[in-house]
Protein backbone atom coordinates (compact mmCIF):
# COMPACT_ATOMS: atom_id res chain seq x y z
CA UNK A 1 0.00 0.00 0.00
CA UNK A 2 1.39 3.36 -1.00
CA UNK A 3 0.07 6.53 0.50
CA UNK A 4 1.33 9.82 -0.86
CA UNK A 5 0.72 13.49 -0.33
CA UNK A 6 2.97 15.49 -2.62
CA UNK A 7 3.64 19.11 -3.36
CA UNK A 8 6.31 20.32 -5.75
CA UNK A 9 6.61 23.49 -7.74
CA UNK A 10 9.07 24.73 -10.31
CA UNK A 11 9.41 28.40 -11.17
CA UNK A 12 9.45 29.47 -14.80
CA UNK A 13 12.75 29.01 -16.65
CA UNK A 14 13.82 30.20 -20.08
CA UNK A 15 13.12 26.74 -21.47
CA UNK A 16 10.09 25.75 -19.39
CA UNK A 17 6.99 27.33 -17.92
CA UNK A 18 6.24 27.36 -14.22
CA UNK A 19 4.67 24.14 -12.99
CA UNK A 20 3.19 23.03 -9.73
CA UNK A 21 2.05 19.63 -8.60
CA UNK A 22 -0.25 19.04 -5.68
CA UNK A 23 -1.51 15.55 -5.28
CA UNK A 24 -2.83 13.14 -2.70
CA UNK A 25 -3.61 9.50 -3.40
CA UNK A 26 -3.19 5.96 -2.26
CA UNK A 27 -2.84 2.72 -4.16
CA UNK A 28 -3.23 -0.83 -2.95
CA UNK A 29 -2.03 -4.08 -4.55
CA UNK A 30 -3.02 -4.29 -8.21
CA UNK A 31 -2.46 -1.86 -11.03
CA UNK A 32 -3.21 1.81 -10.56
CA UNK A 33 -2.95 3.84 -13.72
CA UNK A 34 -1.76 7.44 -13.73
CA UNK A 35 -3.42 8.91 -16.77
CA UNK A 36 -3.08 12.40 -18.17
CA UNK A 37 -1.76 14.44 -21.09
CA UNK A 38 1.96 15.17 -21.47
CA UNK A 39 3.11 17.69 -18.92
CA UNK A 40 0.45 16.80 -16.36
CA UNK A 41 3.02 15.59 -13.83
CA UNK A 42 2.72 11.82 -14.19
CA UNK A 43 6.44 11.06 -14.48
CA UNK A 44 7.23 13.70 -11.87
CA UNK A 45 4.95 11.83 -9.48
CA UNK A 46 6.95 8.63 -10.00
CA UNK A 47 10.23 10.54 -9.58
CA UNK A 48 9.03 12.05 -6.30
CA UNK A 49 8.08 8.62 -4.99
CA UNK A 50 11.33 7.00 -6.15
CA UNK A 51 13.32 9.81 -4.53
CA UNK A 52 14.90 11.29 -7.66
CA UNK A 53 13.21 14.62 -7.01
CA UNK A 54 12.60 16.02 -3.55
CA UNK A 55 9.06 17.20 -2.82
CA UNK A 56 8.62 20.70 -1.39
CA UNK A 57 6.17 19.32 1.09
CA UNK A 58 4.18 16.22 1.87
CA UNK A 59 4.58 12.66 3.05
CA UNK A 60 5.13 9.33 1.34
CA UNK A 61 4.26 6.17 3.17
CA UNK A 62 5.01 2.74 1.69
CA UNK A 63 3.41 0.00 3.75
CA UNK A 64 4.40 1.21 7.21
CA UNK A 65 7.69 2.80 6.21
CA UNK A 66 8.04 6.56 5.84
CA UNK A 67 9.96 7.36 2.65
CA UNK A 68 9.51 11.08 2.93
CA UNK A 69 8.02 13.35 5.52
CA UNK A 70 8.89 16.98 5.43
CA UNK A 71 7.43 17.74 8.82
CA UNK A 72 9.53 14.98 10.44
CA UNK A 73 12.55 15.73 8.26
CA UNK A 74 12.63 12.25 6.73
CA UNK A 75 13.91 11.89 3.17
CA UNK A 76 15.23 8.45 2.28
CA UNK A 77 17.77 8.23 -0.55
CA UNK A 78 16.57 6.48 -3.74
CA UNK A 79 18.81 3.55 -2.71
CA UNK A 80 16.78 2.98 0.43
CA UNK A 81 13.27 3.24 -0.95
CA UNK A 82 12.76 -0.25 -2.28
CA UNK A 83 10.66 0.86 -5.25
CA UNK A 84 11.18 -0.96 -8.54
CA UNK A 85 11.28 1.51 -11.44
CA UNK A 86 10.81 0.62 -15.11
CA UNK A 87 12.03 3.63 -17.06
CA UNK A 88 10.49 4.91 -20.24
CA UNK A 89 13.59 3.99 -22.25
CA UNK A 90 14.20 0.98 -19.93
CA UNK A 91 17.61 2.38 -18.85
CA UNK A 92 19.37 -0.97 -19.20
CA UNK A 93 23.11 -0.65 -18.65
CA UNK A 94 24.46 -0.81 -22.21
CA UNK A 95 27.90 -2.09 -21.18
CA UNK A 96 26.53 -5.08 -19.30
CA UNK A 97 24.92 -8.27 -20.55
CA UNK A 98 21.34 -8.99 -19.65
CA UNK A 99 22.52 -11.32 -16.88
CA UNK A 100 24.92 -8.69 -15.53
CA UNK A 101 22.09 -6.16 -15.51
CA UNK A 102 20.12 -8.48 -13.26
CA UNK A 103 23.15 -9.31 -11.11
CA UNK A 104 23.82 -5.62 -10.59
CA UNK A 105 20.32 -5.26 -9.17
CA UNK A 106 20.71 -8.28 -6.90
CA UNK A 107 24.17 -7.42 -5.64
CA UNK A 108 23.14 -6.78 -2.07
CA UNK A 109 22.01 -10.38 -1.68
CA UNK A 110 24.33 -13.19 -0.63
CA UNK A 111 26.20 -14.75 -3.54
CA UNK A 112 24.37 -18.06 -3.70
CA UNK A 113 20.93 -16.56 -3.35
CA UNK A 114 21.82 -13.92 -5.93
CA UNK A 115 22.69 -16.56 -8.44
CA UNK A 116 19.51 -18.51 -7.79
CA UNK A 117 17.38 -15.37 -7.94
CA UNK A 118 18.89 -14.22 -11.25
CA UNK A 119 18.27 -17.61 -12.83
CA UNK A 120 14.75 -17.65 -11.51
CA UNK A 121 14.06 -14.25 -13.07
CA UNK A 122 15.67 -15.21 -16.37
CA UNK A 123 13.40 -18.21 -16.55
CA UNK A 124 10.25 -16.47 -15.39
CA UNK A 125 10.64 -13.74 -18.00
CA UNK A 126 11.79 -16.12 -20.76
CA UNK A 127 15.20 -14.46 -21.02
CA UNK A 128 17.42 -17.51 -20.53
CA UNK A 129 18.57 -17.72 -24.15
CA UNK A 130 19.47 -14.03 -24.28
CA UNK A 131 21.23 -13.85 -20.90
CA UNK A 132 24.67 -13.34 -22.44
CA UNK A 133 23.68 -10.56 -24.82
CA UNK A 134 24.01 -6.83 -24.39
CA UNK A 135 20.90 -4.61 -24.50
CA UNK A 136 21.53 -3.42 -28.07
CA UNK A 137 21.49 -7.03 -29.24
CA UNK A 138 18.08 -7.71 -27.69
CA UNK A 139 14.64 -7.41 -29.25
CA UNK A 140 12.24 -4.74 -28.00
CA UNK A 141 10.24 -7.29 -26.06
CA UNK A 142 13.34 -8.80 -24.43
CA UNK A 143 14.59 -5.37 -23.42
CA UNK A 144 11.29 -4.62 -21.82
CA UNK A 145 11.06 -7.93 -19.98
CA UNK A 146 14.64 -7.49 -18.81
CA UNK A 147 13.82 -4.06 -17.46
CA UNK A 148 10.82 -5.42 -15.54
CA UNK A 149 12.81 -8.41 -14.26
CA UNK A 150 15.59 -6.08 -13.10
CA UNK A 151 13.11 -3.88 -11.27
CA UNK A 152 11.53 -6.86 -9.52
CA UNK A 153 14.64 -8.82 -8.58
CA UNK A 154 15.19 -6.90 -5.36
CA UNK A 155 11.63 -7.75 -4.25
CA UNK A 156 10.43 -4.14 -4.17
CA UNK A 157 7.38 -3.10 -2.21
CA UNK A 158 6.12 -0.99 -5.10
CA UNK A 159 6.60 -1.14 -8.86
CA UNK A 160 6.67 2.08 -10.86
CA UNK A 161 6.35 1.96 -14.65
CA UNK A 162 6.81 5.03 -16.84
CA UNK A 163 5.00 4.54 -20.16
CA UNK A 164 6.66 1.19 -20.74
CA UNK A 165 4.57 0.35 -23.80
CA UNK A 166 5.12 3.61 -25.59
CA UNK A 167 6.59 3.15 -29.02
CA UNK A 168 5.89 -0.58 -29.11
CA UNK A 169 3.90 -2.04 -31.98
CA UNK A 170 0.63 -3.86 -31.36
CA UNK A 171 1.92 -7.45 -30.86
CA UNK A 172 4.62 -6.30 -28.42
CA UNK A 173 2.07 -4.19 -26.63
CA UNK A 174 -0.20 -7.21 -26.20
CA UNK A 175 2.76 -9.25 -24.99
CA UNK A 176 3.62 -6.55 -22.49
CA UNK A 177 0.06 -6.48 -21.14
CA UNK A 178 0.28 -10.23 -20.68
CA UNK A 179 3.60 -9.93 -18.81
CA UNK A 180 2.25 -7.21 -16.58
CA UNK A 181 -0.90 -9.16 -15.75
CA UNK A 182 1.33 -12.07 -14.79
CA UNK A 183 3.43 -9.78 -12.60
CA UNK A 184 0.28 -8.51 -10.92
CA UNK A 185 -0.78 -12.07 -10.19
CA UNK A 186 2.63 -13.29 -8.95
CA UNK A 187 3.93 -10.29 -7.00
CA UNK A 188 1.65 -8.81 -4.44
CA UNK A 189 2.98 -5.29 -4.84
CA UNK A 190 1.07 -2.20 -5.83
CA UNK A 191 1.90 -1.19 -9.40
CA UNK A 192 1.78 2.43 -10.52
CA UNK A 193 1.62 2.64 -14.30
CA UNK A 194 2.00 5.96 -16.10
CA UNK A 195 0.35 6.16 -19.48
CA UNK A 196 -1.48 8.47 -21.78
CA UNK A 197 -3.04 5.60 -23.65
CA UNK A 198 -6.68 5.12 -22.67
CA UNK A 199 -6.82 1.54 -23.96
CA UNK A 200 -4.02 0.68 -21.55
CA UNK A 201 -6.03 2.05 -18.63
CA UNK A 202 -8.89 -0.29 -19.43
CA UNK A 203 -6.74 -3.22 -20.36
CA UNK A 204 -4.74 -3.14 -17.15
CA UNK A 205 -5.99 -0.69 -14.56
CA UNK A 206 -8.08 -1.56 -11.56
CA UNK A 207 -7.85 2.02 -10.43
CA UNK A 208 -7.26 5.11 -12.44
CA UNK A 209 -5.96 8.49 -11.34
CA UNK A 210 -6.50 11.28 -13.83
CA UNK A 211 -3.98 14.10 -13.68
CA UNK A 212 -4.22 17.46 -15.29
CA UNK A 213 -1.73 20.29 -14.79
CA UNK A 214 -0.39 18.73 -11.63
CA UNK A 215 -3.76 18.14 -9.98
CA UNK A 216 -5.79 14.98 -9.48
CA UNK A 217 -9.04 15.64 -11.35
CA UNK A 218 -10.75 12.29 -10.88
CA UNK A 219 -10.02 8.84 -9.53
CA UNK A 220 -11.86 5.55 -9.54
CA UNK A 221 -12.30 2.40 -11.54
CA UNK A 222 -11.79 3.07 -15.29
CA UNK A 223 -15.30 1.87 -16.18
CA UNK A 224 -16.85 4.12 -13.53
CA UNK A 225 -14.91 7.11 -14.82
CA UNK A 226 -15.90 6.37 -18.37
CA UNK A 227 -19.53 6.08 -17.32
CA UNK A 228 -19.51 9.35 -15.43
CA UNK A 229 -16.59 11.75 -15.99
CA UNK A 230 -16.34 14.28 -13.16
CA UNK A 231 -16.42 17.32 -15.42
CA UNK A 232 -15.99 18.57 -18.96
CA UNK A 233 -12.19 18.71 -18.56
CA UNK A 234 -12.01 15.03 -17.70
CA UNK A 235 -14.37 14.16 -20.54
CA UNK A 236 -12.12 16.10 -22.96
CA UNK A 237 -9.01 14.37 -21.61
CA UNK A 238 -10.55 10.96 -22.11
CA UNK A 239 -11.31 12.13 -25.63
CA UNK A 240 -14.04 9.58 -26.34
CA UNK A 241 -17.21 11.59 -25.80
CA UNK A 242 -19.60 13.69 -27.79
CA UNK A 243 -19.87 16.92 -25.84
CA UNK A 244 -22.88 19.06 -26.72
CA UNK A 245 -24.15 22.18 -24.96
CA UNK A 246 -27.68 21.85 -23.54
CA UNK A 247 -30.06 23.04 -20.88
CA UNK A 248 -32.01 21.06 -18.27
CA UNK A 249 -35.72 21.71 -18.71
CA UNK A 250 -37.19 19.23 -16.25
CA UNK A 251 -36.03 16.91 -13.49
CA UNK A 252 -38.10 14.25 -11.74
CA UNK A 253 -36.23 12.22 -9.11
CA UNK A 254 -39.37 10.16 -8.32
CA UNK A 255 -39.69 8.75 -11.81
CA UNK A 256 -35.92 9.02 -12.50
CA UNK A 257 -36.45 11.16 -15.58
CA UNK A 258 -35.31 14.46 -16.98
CA UNK A 259 -35.70 16.55 -20.07
CA UNK A 260 -32.71 18.18 -21.73
CA UNK A 261 -32.97 20.84 -24.41
CA UNK A 262 -30.40 20.46 -27.19
CA UNK A 263 -30.79 23.02 -29.93
CA UNK A 264 -34.41 22.88 -30.99
CA UNK A 265 -34.96 19.36 -29.71
CA UNK A 266 -35.86 18.08 -26.30
CA UNK A 267 -34.46 14.72 -25.16
CA UNK A 268 -35.55 12.42 -22.35
CA UNK A 269 -32.82 11.37 -19.97
CA UNK A 270 -32.41 9.80 -16.54
CA UNK A 271 -32.58 11.93 -13.39
CA UNK A 272 -29.35 13.92 -12.88
CA UNK A 273 -28.55 14.29 -9.19
CA UNK A 274 -26.88 17.52 -8.20
CA UNK A 275 -28.34 19.56 -11.02
CA UNK A 276 -31.19 22.06 -11.09
CA UNK A 277 -33.82 22.86 -13.64
CA UNK A 278 -32.54 25.60 -15.91
CA UNK A 279 -28.85 24.60 -15.54
CA UNK A 280 -26.76 25.15 -18.66
CA UNK A 281 -24.88 21.89 -19.00
CA UNK A 282 -22.72 19.88 -21.36
CA UNK A 283 -24.39 16.71 -22.54
CA UNK A 284 -21.85 13.90 -22.65
CA UNK A 285 -22.51 10.72 -24.65
CA UNK A 286 -20.18 8.06 -25.94
CA UNK A 287 -20.34 7.55 -29.73
CA UNK A 288 -20.90 3.81 -29.42
CA UNK A 289 -23.99 4.32 -27.28
CA UNK A 290 -25.77 6.34 -29.98
CA UNK A 291 -27.60 4.95 -32.97
CA UNK A 292 -27.65 6.43 -36.47
CA UNK A 293 -30.82 5.63 -38.39
CA UNK A 294 -32.47 6.51 -41.66
CA UNK A 295 -34.94 9.31 -41.11
CA UNK A 296 -38.53 8.25 -41.56
CA UNK A 297 -40.86 11.26 -41.59
CA UNK A 298 -40.81 13.24 -38.37
CA UNK A 299 -37.96 12.41 -35.98
CA UNK A 300 -39.18 10.12 -33.20
CA UNK A 301 -38.63 10.51 -29.47
CA UNK A 302 -34.97 11.21 -28.54
CA UNK A 303 -34.02 11.51 -32.19
CA UNK A 304 -32.27 14.48 -33.76
CA UNK A 305 -31.85 14.94 -37.51
CA UNK A 306 -28.27 15.35 -38.59
CA UNK A 307 -26.19 15.87 -41.69
CA UNK A 308 -23.59 13.13 -42.30
CA UNK A 309 -20.19 14.60 -43.17
CA UNK A 310 -18.18 11.45 -43.55
CA UNK A 311 -17.83 7.84 -42.54
CA UNK A 312 -14.43 6.78 -41.19
CA UNK A 313 -13.30 3.19 -40.97
CA UNK A 314 -12.02 2.13 -37.58
CA UNK A 315 -10.52 -1.25 -36.79
CA UNK A 316 -13.61 -2.58 -34.99
CA UNK A 317 -16.41 -0.35 -36.31
CA UNK A 318 -17.43 2.54 -38.52
CA UNK A 319 -17.40 6.05 -37.17
CA UNK A 320 -20.03 8.34 -38.67
CA UNK A 321 -19.19 12.00 -38.28
CA UNK A 322 -22.08 14.43 -38.43
CA UNK A 323 -22.21 18.19 -38.84
CA UNK A 324 -21.76 19.97 -35.52
CA UNK A 325 -19.04 17.60 -34.31
CA UNK A 326 -21.26 14.64 -33.39
CA UNK A 327 -19.84 11.16 -33.85
CA UNK A 328 -21.64 7.82 -33.82
CA UNK A 329 -19.92 4.43 -33.82
CA UNK A 330 -21.83 1.62 -35.50
CA UNK A 331 -20.93 -1.99 -36.20
CA UNK A 332 -19.84 -2.76 -39.76
CA UNK A 333 -22.83 -4.99 -40.41
CA UNK A 334 -25.22 -2.32 -39.15
CA UNK A 335 -23.52 0.22 -41.35
CA UNK A 336 -23.95 -1.93 -44.45
CA UNK A 337 -27.74 -1.82 -43.91
CA UNK A 338 -27.95 1.99 -43.72
CA UNK A 339 -25.03 3.09 -45.89
CA UNK A 340 -27.17 4.53 -48.70
CA UNK A 341 -29.18 6.73 -46.36
CA UNK A 342 -29.43 10.41 -47.29
CA UNK A 343 -31.46 11.73 -44.38
CA UNK A 344 -30.17 10.72 -40.99
CA UNK A 345 -31.36 10.90 -37.44
CA UNK A 346 -29.25 10.27 -34.39
CA UNK A 347 -31.01 8.44 -31.63
CA UNK A 348 -30.00 9.12 -28.00
CA UNK A 349 -31.00 6.18 -25.80
CA UNK A 350 -32.43 7.58 -22.58
CA UNK A 351 -29.89 5.85 -20.31
CA UNK A 352 -26.90 6.97 -22.38
CA UNK A 353 -27.25 10.64 -21.51
CA UNK A 354 -24.91 12.22 -18.97
CA UNK A 355 -24.66 15.89 -18.17
CA UNK A 356 -21.60 17.68 -16.86
CA UNK B 1 77.24 11.74 -34.44
CA UNK B 2 76.73 10.86 -30.82
CA UNK B 3 73.22 11.78 -29.71
CA UNK B 4 72.41 12.26 -26.05
CA UNK B 5 69.01 10.60 -25.53
CA UNK B 6 68.70 11.71 -21.92
CA UNK B 7 66.31 14.64 -22.69
CA UNK B 8 63.91 12.24 -24.42
CA UNK B 9 63.86 9.78 -21.50
CA UNK B 10 63.43 12.64 -19.07
CA UNK B 11 60.54 14.07 -21.06
CA UNK B 12 58.81 10.70 -21.20
CA UNK B 13 59.31 10.17 -17.49
CA UNK B 14 58.03 13.65 -16.66
CA UNK B 15 55.02 13.19 -18.93
CA UNK B 16 54.27 9.79 -17.44
CA UNK B 17 54.37 10.92 -13.83
CA UNK B 18 52.46 14.14 -14.43
CA UNK B 19 49.78 12.30 -16.43
CA UNK B 20 49.38 9.77 -13.65
CA UNK B 21 48.92 12.54 -11.09
CA UNK B 22 46.63 14.46 -13.43
CA UNK B 23 44.54 11.33 -14.01
CA UNK B 24 43.80 10.74 -10.35
CA UNK B 25 43.40 14.40 -9.35
CA UNK B 26 41.59 15.29 -12.56
CA UNK B 27 39.09 12.47 -12.28
CA UNK B 28 38.36 13.46 -8.70
CA UNK B 29 37.90 17.13 -9.63
CA UNK B 30 35.78 16.20 -12.63
CA UNK B 31 33.57 14.00 -10.44
CA UNK B 32 33.06 16.85 -7.98
CA UNK B 33 32.30 19.31 -10.78
CA UNK B 34 29.92 16.92 -12.54
CA UNK B 35 28.00 15.71 -9.50
CA UNK B 36 28.04 18.23 -6.69
CA UNK B 37 26.32 21.56 -6.44
CA UNK B 38 28.24 24.14 -4.44
CA UNK B 39 29.03 27.82 -4.47
CA UNK B 40 31.98 28.78 -6.59
CA UNK B 41 31.75 25.63 -8.69
CA UNK B 42 32.22 27.46 -11.97
CA UNK B 43 35.00 29.56 -10.43
CA UNK B 44 36.80 26.33 -9.54
CA UNK B 45 36.31 25.06 -13.09
CA UNK B 46 37.69 28.34 -14.47
CA UNK B 47 40.64 28.25 -12.08
CA UNK B 48 41.53 24.73 -13.19
CA UNK B 49 41.31 25.83 -16.81
CA UNK B 50 43.41 28.96 -16.28
CA UNK B 51 46.79 27.37 -17.14
CA UNK B 52 45.49 26.73 -20.67
CA UNK B 53 45.28 30.44 -21.36
CA UNK B 54 47.91 32.11 -19.15
CA UNK B 55 51.38 32.76 -20.59
CA UNK B 56 54.04 30.25 -19.45
CA UNK B 57 55.98 33.04 -17.77
CA UNK B 58 53.01 33.81 -15.51
CA UNK B 59 52.63 30.16 -14.57
CA UNK B 60 56.37 29.81 -14.03
CA UNK B 61 56.36 32.89 -11.85
CA UNK B 62 53.54 31.49 -9.70
CA UNK B 63 55.32 28.19 -9.28
CA UNK B 64 58.61 29.87 -8.38
CA UNK B 65 56.95 32.08 -5.79
CA UNK B 66 55.05 29.13 -4.35
CA UNK B 67 57.86 26.60 -4.33
CA UNK B 68 61.15 28.45 -4.08
CA UNK B 69 63.42 27.48 -1.21
CA UNK B 70 62.43 30.49 0.87
CA UNK B 71 58.65 29.99 0.50
CA UNK B 72 56.46 28.07 2.99
CA UNK B 73 55.79 25.21 0.59
CA UNK B 74 59.39 25.14 -0.52
CA UNK B 75 60.58 24.85 3.08
CA UNK B 76 58.03 22.15 3.80
CA UNK B 77 59.23 20.18 0.77
CA UNK B 78 62.83 20.55 1.80
CA UNK B 79 62.06 19.43 5.36
CA UNK B 80 60.20 16.36 4.16
CA UNK B 81 62.41 15.28 1.26
CA UNK B 82 65.72 16.77 2.30
CA UNK B 83 66.40 18.69 -0.90
CA UNK B 84 64.83 21.68 -2.66
CA UNK B 85 62.13 21.17 -5.27
CA UNK B 86 62.93 23.86 -7.80
CA UNK B 87 65.48 23.10 -10.52
CA UNK B 88 64.92 19.34 -10.24
CA UNK B 89 63.03 17.05 -12.63
CA UNK B 90 60.19 16.97 -10.08
CA UNK B 91 59.63 20.64 -10.72
CA UNK B 92 59.34 19.79 -14.42
CA UNK B 93 56.61 17.32 -13.47
CA UNK B 94 54.72 20.15 -11.78
CA UNK B 95 55.17 22.33 -14.84
CA UNK B 96 53.77 19.58 -17.07
CA UNK B 97 50.97 18.92 -14.61
CA UNK B 98 49.75 22.49 -15.00
CA UNK B 99 48.96 21.69 -18.63
CA UNK B 100 47.79 18.12 -18.23
CA UNK B 101 45.31 18.75 -15.43
CA UNK B 102 43.00 21.25 -17.18
CA UNK B 103 42.80 19.04 -20.27
CA UNK B 104 41.82 16.07 -18.15
CA UNK B 105 39.37 17.89 -15.90
CA UNK B 106 37.59 19.55 -18.84
CA UNK B 107 37.20 16.37 -20.86
CA UNK B 108 36.45 14.09 -17.93
CA UNK B 109 33.77 16.43 -16.63
CA UNK B 110 32.11 16.53 -20.05
CA UNK B 111 32.42 12.75 -20.36
CA UNK B 112 30.92 12.11 -16.92
CA UNK B 113 28.11 14.55 -17.57
CA UNK B 114 27.30 12.98 -20.92
CA UNK B 115 26.42 9.65 -19.31
CA UNK B 116 22.66 9.17 -19.55
CA UNK B 117 21.08 10.45 -16.34
CA UNK B 118 18.43 7.77 -16.42
CA UNK B 119 21.14 5.09 -16.16
CA UNK B 120 22.43 6.74 -13.00
CA UNK B 121 18.90 6.97 -11.66
CA UNK B 122 18.37 3.31 -12.47
CA UNK B 123 21.54 2.35 -10.58
CA UNK B 124 20.47 4.34 -7.52
CA UNK B 125 17.00 2.90 -7.74
CA UNK B 126 18.51 -0.58 -7.73
CA UNK B 127 20.28 0.17 -4.48
CA UNK B 128 23.76 1.00 -5.77
CA UNK B 129 25.81 3.33 -3.57
CA UNK B 130 27.27 6.45 -5.18
CA UNK B 131 30.65 4.72 -5.09
CA UNK B 132 29.40 1.62 -6.93
CA UNK B 133 27.40 3.77 -9.34
CA UNK B 134 30.58 5.62 -10.26
CA UNK B 135 32.83 2.58 -10.70
CA UNK B 136 30.32 0.24 -12.29
CA UNK B 137 28.17 2.52 -14.43
CA UNK B 138 29.39 6.08 -14.93
CA UNK B 139 33.11 5.42 -15.33
CA UNK B 140 32.81 2.41 -17.68
CA UNK B 141 30.44 4.39 -19.89
CA UNK B 142 32.71 7.44 -19.94
CA UNK B 143 35.87 5.31 -20.20
CA UNK B 144 36.78 5.93 -23.81
CA UNK B 145 36.47 9.70 -23.63
CA UNK B 146 38.50 9.78 -20.44
CA UNK B 147 41.25 7.59 -21.90
CA UNK B 148 41.35 9.80 -24.97
CA UNK B 149 41.70 12.85 -22.73
CA UNK B 150 44.47 11.10 -20.80
CA UNK B 151 46.39 10.43 -24.00
CA UNK B 152 45.98 14.06 -24.96
CA UNK B 153 47.22 15.15 -21.54
CA UNK B 154 50.26 12.89 -21.93
CA UNK B 155 51.07 14.41 -25.32
CA UNK B 156 50.73 17.90 -23.91
CA UNK B 157 52.96 17.00 -20.94
CA UNK B 158 55.71 15.97 -23.34
CA UNK B 159 55.90 19.36 -24.92
CA UNK B 160 56.08 21.98 -22.20
CA UNK B 161 58.85 24.53 -22.62
CA UNK B 162 58.34 27.87 -20.90
CA UNK B 163 57.24 26.82 -17.45
CA UNK B 164 59.77 24.00 -17.33
CA UNK B 165 62.56 26.38 -18.21
CA UNK B 166 61.55 28.74 -15.43
CA UNK B 167 61.10 26.26 -12.58
CA UNK B 168 63.32 23.32 -13.59
CA UNK B 169 65.94 25.21 -15.52
CA UNK B 170 68.21 23.88 -18.21
CA UNK B 171 70.67 21.55 -16.51
CA UNK B 172 71.96 19.00 -19.03
CA UNK B 173 71.67 15.48 -17.71
CA UNK B 174 69.37 16.57 -14.87
CA UNK B 175 66.49 18.82 -15.87
CA UNK B 176 66.95 19.28 -19.59
CA UNK B 177 63.77 17.99 -21.29
CA UNK B 178 63.41 17.54 -25.05
CA UNK B 179 61.79 20.93 -25.57
CA UNK B 180 64.57 22.67 -23.68
CA UNK B 181 67.28 20.56 -25.32
CA UNK B 182 66.00 21.52 -28.79
CA UNK B 183 66.11 25.20 -27.87
CA UNK B 184 69.63 24.69 -26.58
CA UNK B 185 70.74 22.83 -29.70
CA UNK B 186 69.37 25.52 -32.03
CA UNK B 187 70.99 28.29 -30.00
CA UNK B 188 74.35 26.54 -30.09
CA UNK B 189 74.11 25.72 -33.81
CA UNK B 190 73.80 21.97 -33.34
CA UNK B 191 71.21 21.57 -36.11
CA UNK B 192 71.69 17.82 -36.45
CA UNK B 193 70.70 17.23 -32.83
CA UNK B 194 67.83 19.70 -33.06
CA UNK B 195 66.51 18.03 -36.23
CA UNK B 196 66.65 14.54 -34.72
CA UNK B 197 64.90 15.51 -31.51
CA UNK B 198 62.24 17.50 -33.40
CA UNK B 199 61.44 14.52 -35.62
CA UNK B 200 61.36 12.02 -32.77
CA UNK B 201 59.14 14.13 -30.50
CA UNK B 202 56.78 14.91 -33.43
CA UNK B 203 56.46 11.23 -34.27
CA UNK B 204 55.68 10.31 -30.67
CA UNK B 205 53.07 13.09 -30.39
CA UNK B 206 51.49 12.07 -33.70
CA UNK B 207 51.27 8.48 -32.50
CA UNK B 208 49.63 9.45 -29.24
CA UNK B 209 47.12 11.80 -30.86
CA UNK B 210 46.13 9.13 -33.37
CA UNK B 211 45.58 6.76 -30.47
CA UNK B 212 43.50 9.40 -28.69
CA UNK B 213 41.32 9.88 -31.76
CA UNK B 214 40.71 6.17 -32.07
CA UNK B 215 39.65 6.03 -28.43
CA UNK B 216 37.30 8.96 -28.76
CA UNK B 217 33.77 7.56 -29.17
CA UNK B 218 32.87 10.40 -31.52
CA UNK B 219 35.21 9.02 -34.14
CA UNK B 220 34.09 5.44 -33.77
CA UNK B 221 32.88 3.65 -36.92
Amino acid sequence: MINARLRKSFSARPDSAAFSLELEFQAAAGITVLFGPSGSGKTLTLDLIAGFVRPDDGRILLDDEILFDRAAGVNLAPQGRNCGYVFQDYALFPHMTLRQNLEFAAERRPRLERHRRVNEMLERFRLGDAAGRRPHELSGGQRQRCSIARALIGAPKLLLLDEPAQGLDAPLRAEFYEVLRQVRADFKTPILLVTHNLDECFELGEEMLILREGRLVQSGAPSTILDQPANVDVARLLGVFNLIPGEIRALDPGRNTSKVQMGEYELDGPYFPGHLKGDRVTVCVRPERLAALARNGRPGANQIPAQLERAVEKPQSMRLEFAGGMAVDVGRADYERVRDTKDWVIEFPRESLRVL
Amino acid sequence: MQIDWFPLWLSLRVAFVSTAIAFVAGLWLAYILANREFRGKEVLDAAVTLPLVLPPTVLGYYLLVLLAGNSQLGKLWENVFGSPLVFTWKAAVLAALLHALPLLVKSARAALESVDRSLERAARNLGASEWRLFWRVTLPLARRSILAATALAFARSLGDFGVTLMVAGNIPGRTQTVAVAIYDAVESGNTALARTLVLVISAIALLILTLANRLNPRYQR
